[in-house]
């Protein structure tokens, strides 16, 4: 493979791509709109022939989570795709796998909901990533790809972050960002871990063979005793303050001087990003702050931007307001705090974001 | 330099697949490129568009609400883009299918007979590469040495035999797109 080959492809497809080139065991999917071409893409490149990953098309989301179940219970490095509906059927499974603190990959290419809704680009599952979905006190690690580049390069770096905590972690992109093309530059194929490798990073937890320890690992979200899930929900609590003090990630763009500040992820953190550059002709001290982990989400930064005197804030997002909620939090009432946003599939464009700047905030 | 342009037509006539060389040859040129289609209900049968941009700097927002240039192949598409082009911008169509022809006056209008001439030459499959010529004659914002990289980094290896074909539709393009005002 030629690495610094600049390609051009669609974001769906370099998921396909950087499954196999970052050592994926095994993708387990069931095919939806806007995310198909992630399996197809896989089934065409056929990687059971040369790195040995499995690549299956089961018969439902709910049996694919479940196999990832099983997949990373052996302490393999498995993952699922699918769009909004087909994740609200996974949501159990992304519970049990919490639970479980097994570590996966979940990608979520989030069409206009609520129900089968569109299959349009929409970002209206903040809350069911950021927030739960499935039952019971957990989280997931929540990366926001904003471009093709980002969408190649972060599945590589869930997994990463999966392993390293122990817990799912999901990909949530959305329509646009899955079918638009972009450059893309790939890494290095990297092997995938022998069974050797797997028994010395997992043993300690994953049940892939018993050896010569005393116990066996066994994978379970049941414990029917409530001290032992009292003590089970305070360990994951400790990885979750863990990931919140050690795993924020975001992009600043000219935020050091900026009056106002839109706050955005994945495809309208792009279109914000142009509102920027216009404000900014206009004669506006306009900056974005673009979350890229969601979960955790940089609460620090937008907080120490109240606390300059930031005049204002609008989440700029593709549903009805549900990262604003952060926002806010984020603010601690500090500032006004608005939501801009389109649902239904609908994309809104540059121009409008700033019009919902000047008649919201600048007076 | 940024190149903001929109192919619109029928699924099958080759829009995607135009925008995608377009693309893939700015890729060539190490421009910015971003390629955002239309998906759904349009692909299952009905109008598909495409929205390419081509910049020498990073693109923010792939989604666009005025062009500089569209690229016109149904009459659906003239009555849902012919408005969004820039003022001063470029309107190509295709005379083929088009009932009503675009009335504005602050534009420039071209149209290519490609469908026609395709399928004299026996060609109709190079019917959308022809066109791709004729819009590179009039806004050559790529250059031709990097049109023919990206055709061939576009297309699948089984179809580099037509390699020859298309070249040819490209130059040909360029040679019957006429200028109406």
């Amino acid at each position: 493979m030629a690495e610094k080959e600049v390609r051009l492809m669609k974001g769906n497809e370099v998921i396909a791509h950087a499954a196999v080139h970052c050592g994926c065991d095994g993708y387990f999917g069931y095919p939806i709109t806007p995310q198909s071409e992630v399996m197809e893409t896989l089934m065409e490149l056929k990687p059971w022939e040369t790195t040995g990953m499995v690549v299956l098309q089961a018969e439902s989301e709910v049996s694919s989570i479940n196999m990832v179940y099983g997949g990373a219970a052996t302490g393999k490095k498995v993952m699922t795709s699918s769009s909004s509906p087909g994740v609200s059927l996974m949501s159990e499974g992304l519970s049990y796998l919490a639970a479980g603190q097994l570590p996966c990959l979940v990608v979520n290419c989030q069409r206009g909901g609520p129900g089968l809704g569109t299959i349009q680009p929409s970002q209206g599952d903040y809350f069911q990533a950021c927030k739960g979905g499935g039952h019971g006190d957990y989280h997931l690690i929540v990366l926001a790809p904003a471009s093709v580049q980002e969408m190649y390069d972060f599945v590589g770096l869930g997994f990463d972050l999966a392993f390293k905590y122990r817990t799912p972690a999901m990909l949530l992109a959305d329509g646009a960002i899955g079918q638009m093309m972009e450059k893309v530059v790939f890494s290095e194929q990297k092997p995938r871990r022998t069974d050797e490798q797997v028994v010395e990073e997992c043993g300690s937890w994953a049940s892939c063979g018993k050896g010569k320890r005393k116990h066996k690992n066994v994978a379970t979200s049941l414990f029917l005793q409530p001290d032992e899930l009292e003590a089970l929900n305070q360990k994951l609590q400790a990885t979750y303050r863990e990931i919140e003090a050690h795993e924020v990630r975001y992009e600043e763009y000219m935020c050091d001087d900026a009056d106002y500040i839109l706050v955005a992820f994945g495809s309208s953190a792009r279109i914000s990003l142009a509102a920027v550059d216009m404000a900014r002709e206009q004669g506006i001290k306009l900056g974005l702050l673009r979350p890229i982990t969601l979960y955790p989400f940089p609460y620090a930064p937008l907080k120490a931007m109240a606390e300059r005197g930031v005049k204002g804030f609008i989440s700029v997002e593709l549903n009805a307001g549900q990262m604003v909620e952060d926002v806010r939090l984020a603010v601690e009432g500090k500032a006004p705090v608005k939501h801009f946003g389109a649902m239904g599939g609908m994309i809104f464009n540059p121009e409008s974001v700033l019009e919902a700047l000047k008649s919201n905030l600048i007076k | 330099m940024k190149e903001t342009i929109i192919i619109a037509g029928f699924g099958g006539q080759g829009v995607l697949s135009m925008g995608k060389i377009l693309a893939y040859s700015g890729v060539m040129q190490d421009f910015e490129v971003t390629w955002m289609p239309s998906y759904g209900p349009e692909m299952r049968g009905g109008t598909a568009n495409v929205t390419v941009i081509i910049s020498d700097k990073r693109i923010s927002s792939p989604i666009a609400d005025s062009y500089d240039t569209a690229i016109i192949l149904n009459q659906q598409s003239m009555d849902k883009f012919q408005s969004k082009v820039k003022p001063g911008g470029v309107l190509i169509y295709d005379t083929n299918g088009i009932t009503t022809p675009p009335t504005r006056t602050d534009i420039e209008i071209y149209t290519i007979d490609a469908a026609t001439e395709s399928a004299r030459m026996g060609q109709a499959k190079m019917f959308n590469t022809m066109i791709l010529g004729g819009y590179l004659k009039i806004k050559p914002v790529v250059e031709m040495e990097y049109v023919m990289q990206g055709l061939k980094k576009s297309l699948p290896e089984r179809a580099w035999k037509f390699l020859p074909q298309n070249e040819a539709a490209i130059n040909h393009g360029a040679q019957i797109i006429k200028k109406v005002r």
